[in-house]
């Protein structure tokens, strides 16, 4: 390992750096300032050095892929709370680490309530939790967190690291991945693991027109981003024996040089358009009863209830929620239709669905030409108990 | 106030197909136009400069042809247009391709303000703004979806992390990658494009770069390797659920656990 790289011309002997590195890894030797095993690339002496002397270097070359072991899940918080892509990350990172009998390995980096965050992941059978836990972590600051989680890398060396593909998941990683000179994959579909410890990360390309295969062999870690609720939640396990360690941060280490203004939360309601889950209503939804069953399964899968052209002008639904030619045109990643026709002006705005699950009545409906999964009954019989059986499943 | 936008240009249809012996890619067409995000960039970069002053550079790496969507940033009302162009670039990954950009911004004499669009049409990775940053030990702020302030010393800007949206401030030099829809971007004049139409366009090679370790460019200096490509498996299929009513909804209920949206 050769992370820190010193300019000799630059450096003013200042002493600084050999001062505030928090693992006493900095020494004065013959040459100028010399780098000992302690150091944790934790960057306190890159951001100190006022001649700016002092860089991250990694070697190119074939690393001995023998010092890189163990899958490291960077759990993202959400303002206090845990975001649900990390679960699935530690679950995927189990299931790969199976094949080459590595450990699970988890790190998490915030304000307040981090450790506290941490002590859950325990039960998921993850062997170590490392905690970064300063006030300086409040918010999102993509240089800081990104000190933090190269610190926990330089000293647990793992051959993965798997983030989430989200928003902040997506502008940490790259800074990551290149502080450590190494590959990212982002926005992996599938991964699989082979027996020398590469990672094999499939991902879509062009649109999604066209899936890659991507390979990073001389290089650790292998940094990969997934997208949330793409792979399968862990599962708790029975007599979880891992530790929560805390690890020291100090006040450089969560320096950043972006400042948080403030954090709102956002509770506009979203448009049809931006919704991922829909159910519309049509003519076959008759009544109130109808209409709560129609409202009842929407929300509780979490999306918005929609209508088409007939039942706004009969009065049980609003144009904001309309699709159609006179309404809007949607492509979220499911819809379910109920007690739909199907008319061309309807279908023409909403074919474009990932996953289409058409119920109607009538075998003959046009909304069974466009369908991916058509159910011939009555919506009155099949909701009900589906909703049945969401329910049971959300208090289980 | 010195702004670089890095823009891209990308094949106009992504439209792709695997040559299924080979297992390489047919590209249908030649057709190539700038890569629709970056075009936010450019506005956002032109807004600034009408604000606060200075002079905004695109810079872009990729083959000579890349000439004909520098006319058009010409045309939209940059100050200057640099072509990163070399063979030995060629095969870049995210690695390789921040670092060669890193140091063509260098021998540009580095930026207050870099900006990138938030994505690549084509890659779709939205990794080289933030891995540009890292290069230059400068912060950045990714997927910025509005401007709140800008002076010459610092920008304020809006971020949406998870379920809130967050306001950060940073002090030049710093990176910025804005989403879509953060203004709209103007069509290119005409009358600029009259004026602009003898404008130099600057080349940069391998050669006039301060860094020649060749290790860190092109295809050795990427440490990701393609190992194949492959047209998806289509899930045009339509399926009857059939059974008693309970039988299909249960068949519902699995279909969308398996989905995972329960």
């Amino acid at each position: 390992m050769n992370f820190i790289h010193f300019d000799v011309n630059k450096c003013i002997l200042c002493r600084e750096c050999i001062e505030k590195c928090p693992f006493n890894a900095l020494c004065m030797g013959k040459n100028g300032i010399e780098v000992n095993d302690a150091c944790r690339m934790c960057s306190v002496c890159v951001k100190v050095c006022s001649a700016e002397a002092i860089s991250f270097e990694q070697k190119a070359g074939v690393v001995d892929k023998s010092e890189w072991n163990g899958i490291l899940v960077y759990i993202e918080q959400d303002h206090g709370d845990i975001h649900p892509v990390a679960f699935e990350l530690i679950g995927e990172a189990h299931r790969l680490a199976a094949i080459v009998g590595f450990d699970v390995y988890a790190v998490i980096v915030g304000a307040d309530g981090t450790e506290n965050n941490a002590e859950k992941l325990i039960a998921y059978g993850v062997k170590k939790v490392f905690v970064y836990e300063h006030k300086g972590f409040y918010g999102f600051k993509a240089d800081c967190y990104t000190d933090a989680v190269s610190d926990c890398i330089a000293m647990l060396k793992p051959s993965v690291v798997l983030i989430g593909a989200t928003s902040v998941g997506r502008s940490l990683s790259p800074r990551l991945s290149t502080r450590f000179h190494t590959g990212l994959t982002a926005d992996c579909t599938k991964l699989l693991m082979s027996e020398n410890t590469d990672l094999i990360q499939i991902r879509p390309a062009f649109g999604g027109n066209i899936m890659a295969q991507i390979l990073v062999e001389d290089s650790r870690p292998q940094f990969a981003t997934v997208r949330y609720k793409v792979m399968e939640r862990a599962e708790k396990i029975e007599n979880p024996v891992g530790e929560v360690v805390r690890c020291n941060v100090t006040d450089y280490l969560a320096q950043s040089r972006i400042k948080v203004c403030g954090i709102k939360s956002i509770h506009r309601k979203k448009m049809i358009e931006e919704e991922e889950i829909l159910v519309v209503a049509g003519r076959g939804v008759k009544d109130e009863k109808g209409l709560n069953l129609v409202k009842g399964l929407a929300e509780n899968l979490g999306g918005q209830l929609c209508f088409t052209r007939p039942m706004i002008e009969s009065g049980l639904g609003d144009t904001a929620h309309q699709i159609g030619l006179s309404g809007r045109t949607v492509k979220p990643k499911l819809i379910i239709t109920c007690g739909v026709s199907g008319a061309i002006q309807f279908s023409s705005c909403m074919n474009g669905s990932e996953c289409i699950i058409a119920i109607n009545n009538d075998p003959n409906s046009q909304i069974f030409n466009i369908a991916h999964y058509c159910i011939v009954d009555n919506l009155y019989e099949i909701v009900p108990r589906l909703l049945e059986r969401i329910q049971t499943q959300k208090e289980a | 106030m010195k702004i670089i936008v890095c823009i891209k240009q990308v094949p106009a249809t992504m439209k792709v197909e695997v040559d299924a012996e080979s297992g390489t890619l047919k590209r249908i067409g030649q057709n190539a136009k700038t890569n629709p995000y970056d075009l936010y960039a450019i506005e956002a970069a032109l807004r600034i400069r009408e604000q606060v002053g200075g002079s905004v550079t695109a810079l872009t790496m990729g083959p000579q042809q890349t000439e004909e969507m520098m006319r058009d940033a010409y045309m939209m009302g940059v100050d200057e247009a640099v072509v990163m162009s070399d063979p030995k670039f060629a095969g870049s990954d995210v690695l390789a391709t921040s670092f060669t950009l890193f140091q063509g911004i260098r021998l540009l004499g580095g930026a207050d303000l870099i900006i990138c669009g938030k994505q690549t049409t084509d890659g779709d990775t939205a990794q080289i703004g933030p891995a540009i940053a890292e290069h230059m030990g400068i912060p950045h702020v990714a997927w910025v979806s509005n401007i709140e302030r800008v002076t010459t010393d610092l920008i304020s800007v809006i971020q949406k992390t998870g379920s809130f949206i967050q306001e950060s401030e940073m002090k030049f030099p710093c990176l910025i990658t804005v989403d879509k829809d953060i203004f709209v971007p103007r069509l290119p004049s005409y009358r600029l494009g009259l004026a602009t139409a003898n404008k130099n366009i600057r080349f940069i090679s391998f050669k006039d770069l301060s860094d020649k370790n060749m290790t860190r460019y092109g295809l050795i200096g990427s440490p990701t390797k393609v190992e194949k490509m492959f047209q998806p498996e289509s899930s045009d299929g339509q399926e009857y659920i059939n059974g008693t009513s309970i039988e299909k909804a249960d068949s519902i209920f699995e279909l969308l656990k398996n989905q995972k949206i329960i």
